[in-house]
């Protein structure tokens, strides 16, 4: 239990700051390859999430390409640990929240960045003080429902992080694993309650977070 | 210190080229319809469009120079904008959005409590913009780049958007303000009552082009430009406050080399005041009336005849030793008194029609 949810909270910490940088690129710039980034940031989203975790062990495991560099230089093996899980987890929402972060940031009104340059904000002045806070709700739902979404996260996890008790066995990981056993139903139902409830508190929270947001922001 | 500005532009609607100076302190209007070029002008000196060709100087600064390729961004112009529809930043309060530029700029002379005293906003300090009148918007709004020790304000029909209750509530403030500043101010809009009470020169552009510029008194009474061609069109002179006569409740005001009796103003002798005449309220006649009840018959030349298109009527152009008046009479009076260009003519005004404005 407390192992998902940190494995979920590390996956929206590192994602989300890369999720808000990607929504702000594709949201402001318009580039030769947009409409192929793009694609390429949505593609957990259809994928089967076997084969986003397969790709992910190719990429990250001890010998691919990624992995073999993290591992040489730095000793950090990614693949059948917690972190590994995290990985696989920020991966697959990803799309989520830079979704949510770009229809946010788009339908900011850009008047206001305007006006703050000509009172003298530069670029990332802009971006911290303008920009992010008006997109805030945005990127908070995004944020909760994609930290819901991790917790229920199955088959990147399991391909990439494999199914290892205690260090790798995510909420998900552990219904599945109890089904497989004889006798393990109560277990299985009791679990199941417990991510019925995460899910439904997330889902609840992301709707009064952004409601209360969008009440500061005057919407 | 003023600005002076070039710039050729080519949207698919209309080509903009213009060139003119913006004198400092003063108010300069640019006036014309919507779609002829006038945003133009003022995004491209706040810095956020480009044109295709500009020279835009500032106090002597090149803000931008197309041909040494030089592009001050608007974040180091030192240009304050009020935009149509106040920008204000909603999720700080009033007090934070009037400090976003006083603190981004180095420090000068604009103080943060003589501002919100000018423009009456003390007590909206700690509220959310949302909360506030579009009115109140627009004062915040003016405030917050007042704020930010501009050395040129541009205001982008800052009134457009608001009823007109509103304007007239914002308006004895604009006209403070006016007297207040000591930087060249572009005020754009497409609406001769604001131009008229805030204009010390106009600029006036049709399809991109300066079709006109001077100042107010002048261009108000120039019957061959566009300022002086709608149902209200007048003219606007200069005055003084030369005495207060309490006991007939009059003011004479003196300006355009002669003299005026209106109702009496609260005001004292020697203030500076601007008259509109509109050339509706002005009879013309030959010779001067006997006991009539209007005060003011004022003697000139006629300098222009202009017959007005669509309507059965012309617009009499009246020099007075300084100034011009206008006066709206019908071809039948201009062939009775056998009008031409330097006829001598007296002017007979009701001194109740003349609305005495601002500084």
């Amino acid at each position: 239990m407390w192992l998902t949810l940190t494995v979920s909270a590390r996956a929206v910490g590192f994602g989300l700051p890369l999720a808000i940088l990607m929504a702000w690129v594709l949201a402001r710039y318009r580039f030769p390859g947009r409409a192929l980034l793009s694609a390429l940031v949505h593609m957990p989203l259809v994928l089967p999430p076997v084969v986003t975790g397969w790709l992910l062990l190719i990429m990250f495991g001890i010998r691919g390409p990624a992995g073999a560099f993290l591992y040489d230089w730095f000793g950090i093996r990614l693949v059948f640990t917690a972190a590994g899980a995290s990985l696989a987890c920020a991966v697959m929402t990803f799309p989520v929240m830079v979704r949510s972060v770009r229809l946010s940031l788009e339908s900011a009104d850009p008047g206001l960045e305007q006006a703050a340059r000509t009172l003298g904000a530069g670029r990332l002045d802009r971006l911290f003080n303008v920009t992010l806070p008006l997109a805030s709700p945005g990127i908070l739902v995004g944020a909760i429902v994609g930290y819901a979404t991790c917790l229920g996260e199955f088959g990147a996890v399991i391909t990439f992080a494999a199914n290892i008790p205690g260090q790798t066995q995510t909420l998900p990981l552990a219904i599945y694993a109890a089904l497989q056993m004889p006798g393990g139903e109560a277990k299985a139902a009791q679990l199941s309650m417990i991510s019925l409830g995460l899910a439904l508190i997330g889902l609840l929270l992301s709707e009064w977070a952004g409601r209360r947001l969008n009440a500061v922001l005057g919407r | 210190m003023s600005l002076t500005l070039q710039l050729q532009h080519a949207f698919p609607s209309v080509r903009i080229d213009m060139a003119f100076e913006v004198p400092s302190p003063g108010v300069t209007v640019l006036f014309g319809p919507s779609g002829s070029g006038k945003s133009t002008v003022i995004l491209a000196a706040a810095g956020l469009l480009r044109p295709d060709a500009c020279k835009i100087e500032l106090d002597g600064k090149v803000l931008a120079d197309t041909m040494s390729d030089a592009w001050l961004p608007p974040e180091r112009r030192r240009v304050g904008l009020v935009f149509q529809d106040a920008k204000l930043f909603p999720h700080m309060s009033v007090a934070t959005n009037l400090r976003f530029g006083l603190r981004r700029a180095p420090p000068g002379p604009v103080r943060f409590d003589e501002v919100v005293e000018l423009l009456g906003i003390g007590a909206l300090l700690d509220r959310r913009p949302h909360t506030l009148s579009g009115g109140e918007r627009q004062r915040v709004a003016i405030g917050r780049a007042l704020l930010a020790q501009p050395h040129l304000l541009l205001m982008d029909e800052p009134l457009a958007s608001l009823d007109a209750p509103r304007k007239a509530e914002i308006m004895p403030y604009l006209t403070r303000l006016k007297t207040t500043l000591r930087l060249p101010v572009l005020y754009v809009t497409h609406s001769s009552d604001e131009a008229t009470r805030l204009a010390d020169s106009i600029v006036l552009i049709k399809a991109g082009r300066v079709a006109g510029y001077g100042p107010l008194p002048e261009i108000a009474s120039r019957t061959d430009l566009a300022f002086a061609q709608g149902t209200d069109a007048g003219a606007v002179l200069h005055c003084r406050i030369a005495a207060q006569d309490v006991r007939r409740t009059l003011t004479l005001m003196e300006g355009g080399g002669t003299s005026f009796w209106v109702p009496l103003v609260e005001s004292v002798p020697g203030a500076h005041h601007r008259i509109r005449i509109p050339a509706r309220e002005v009879i013309l006649a030959g010779s001067p009336p006997d006991s009539i009840s209007l005060h003011n018959v004022i003697s000139g030349t006629v300098r222009r005849i202009t017959p007005e298109p669509g309507r059965a009527t012309v617009l009499v152009e009246v020099a007075l030793p300084e100034g011009v008046l206008l006066a709206r009479v019908t071809q039948d009076a201009v062939s009775r008194l056998r009008l031409v260009s330097g006829s001598q003519v007296l002017a007979l005004i009701k001194s109740s029609s003349i609305e005495v404005l601002g500084a």
